[in-house]
């Protein structure tokens, strides 16, 4: 067992932790942040994306213990306060969920995409930052149409609707 | 998962010390070891995060050698630009998320045989700096998922000349991203060197015929004619040996257009 403070969605949390303590099963177990999923559980799905000092990652593939003291965490519960994210709002207007089980790494994953992106984000830019996010529901069309709708709700062009490729 | 010990030494010899205990192995990015462990299809009662050891990670660019510490992550050698045709290959390793985690050691011990990395070292003829020793990549890849390392030793880094010209051209595995044929080819003080990734049972090798026809002549031209037996190479449900030798020459051919 070891002791480590994180930051999860901006409070500060002391918590005890195993060595095989998975990053997601403290989320989901401990703090009781149900809305990061597990999917595969083998890191190719991606429904259990979180941010970890801003970057995207597998959290069913990190060890809580492995992580730096005050590492910020932020989990789909933490993207907006209130109201839903903008990129939330598009995947519903765009219809970019059926069952919904993707969603939350799906979304942590887009607001990553368009962040990253202040010049501008094109369909195929989309699609390639997408490739460790799986969907076995909306055939991706509307996942894609739903990324770029909620980059121009944040303020950044979209260069180009449909793909190249 | 099973319960192990978890050290997370902050020096290098403190890793050193941990990894001397029985069973012990280190953890790097977890990208490939984690679902491994999930699987028990390795059981180490002790592992020993590298993450946290500030020594291990960075890049250096100094007199035209590229010097990346063993726990970099691929997001960071992604970004860096200094090595354009490394960085490409990082930047098309998997996905964003495994990216932001898994680390060039991490790689270069594994040694899959559909890797990435192996073909950049090879081709680049890279030397791999561990604990005790510098290990050149010729003499480091010895087989599949087996490599030069002994029990415990630990990649520090890894050292790549800059080449004039190199390209990195991979046939995707369209689920994994892994390679169904990755080549990495490069022309400098080093001569031509061409490395295969994914297409050999043996892992990833140097297409040592290929390399003599660049050498006179380095064009796709060049390679007309040439190409790889079926034998030795990887079959499965993503192709046979024979697609795998057919595709060898082709990717080749594209590596060596993209390196211009
Ligand atoms: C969905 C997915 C897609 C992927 N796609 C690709 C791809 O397209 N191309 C590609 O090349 N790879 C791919 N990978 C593999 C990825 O690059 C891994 O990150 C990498 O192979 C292992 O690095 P790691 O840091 O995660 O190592 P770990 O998983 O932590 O360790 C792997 C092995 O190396 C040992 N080890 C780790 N670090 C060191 C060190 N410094 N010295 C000695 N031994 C060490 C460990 O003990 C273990 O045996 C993919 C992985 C996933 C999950
Ligand atoms: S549950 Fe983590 S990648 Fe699928
Ligand atoms: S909406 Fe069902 S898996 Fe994506």
């Amino acid at each position: 067992m070891s002791e480590i403070t994180l930051r999860i969605n901006g409070k500060q949390r002391r918590v005890t932790v195993e060595g095989r303590t998975l990053l997601v099963d403290l989320i989901r177990d401990q703090m009781n942040l149900t809305g990061t999923h597990v999917g595969c559980d083998t890191s190719q799905c991606g429904a259990c994306v979180v941010k970890l000092d801003g970057d995207t990652v597998k959290s069913c593939t990190v060890l809580t213990a492995t992580l730096p003291e005050g590492t910020e965490i932020t989990t789909i519960e933490g993207v907006s306060t209130g109201d839903l994210h903008p990129m939330q709002e598009a995947f519903s207007k765009c219809h970019g969920l059926q069952c919904g089980f993707c969603t939350p790494g799906l979304v942590v994953t887009a607001i990553d995409i368009v962040e990253r992106s202040p010049d501008g984000l094109s369909a195929s830019q989309v699609r390639k930052a997408l490739k460790g996010n799986l969907c076995r529901c909306t055939g991706y069309q509307n996942i894609v149409a739903s990324v770029l709708e909620g980059a121009r709700a944040m303020g950044v062009q979209v260069t180009e609707e449909k793909e190249t490729v | 998962m099973y319960a192990f010990e978890l050290e997370r030494p902050t020096t290098l010899a403190d890793a050193i010390k941990a990894l001397g205990g029985e069973e012990a192995q280190p953890l790097s990015g977890g990208q490939t070891l984690i679902p491994t462990l999930k699987q028990r299809l390795a059981m180490p009662s002790t592992l020993v995060s590298l993450t946290g050891i500030d020594e291990l990670k960075g890049i250096k660019n100094e007199g035209g050698t590229l010097t990346i510490g063993g726990a970099t992550c691929h997001a960071d050698v992604a970004k860096d630009g200094s090595y354009p045709a490394l960085s490409d290959l990082a930047g098309h390793i998997g996905d964003p998320h495994v990216r932001n985690r898994g680390t060039i050691g991490g790689s270069l011990a594994n040694n899959d045989p559909s890797a990435c990395y192996p073909a950049a070292a090879l081709a680049s003829g890279a030397t791999i700096v561990t604990n005790n020793r510098e290990i050149a990549a010729d003499n480091y890849f010895t087989g599949l998922f087996e490599t030069a390392l002994d029990e415990g030793e630990i990649i520090t880094a890894v050292k790549f000349p800059i080449p004039e010209k190199a390209a990195y051209v991979k046939f995707e595995q369209p689920a994994s991203r892994f390679a169904l044929v990755g080549v990495f080819v490069t022309k400098g003080a080093n001569g031509v060197r061409v490395a295969v990734t994914g297409a050999s049972e043996g892992g990833v090798f140097r297409w040592t015929e290929a390399e003599e026809a660049l050498s006179s002549n380095f064009a796709p031209s060049a390679l007309e004619g040439l190409s790889v037996p079926a034998d030795g190479m990887i079959g499965d449900l993503h192709g046979t040996p024979e697609y795998r030798a057919h595709l060898v020459g082709v990717i080749t051919k594209r590596a060596v257009m993209k390196a211009g």
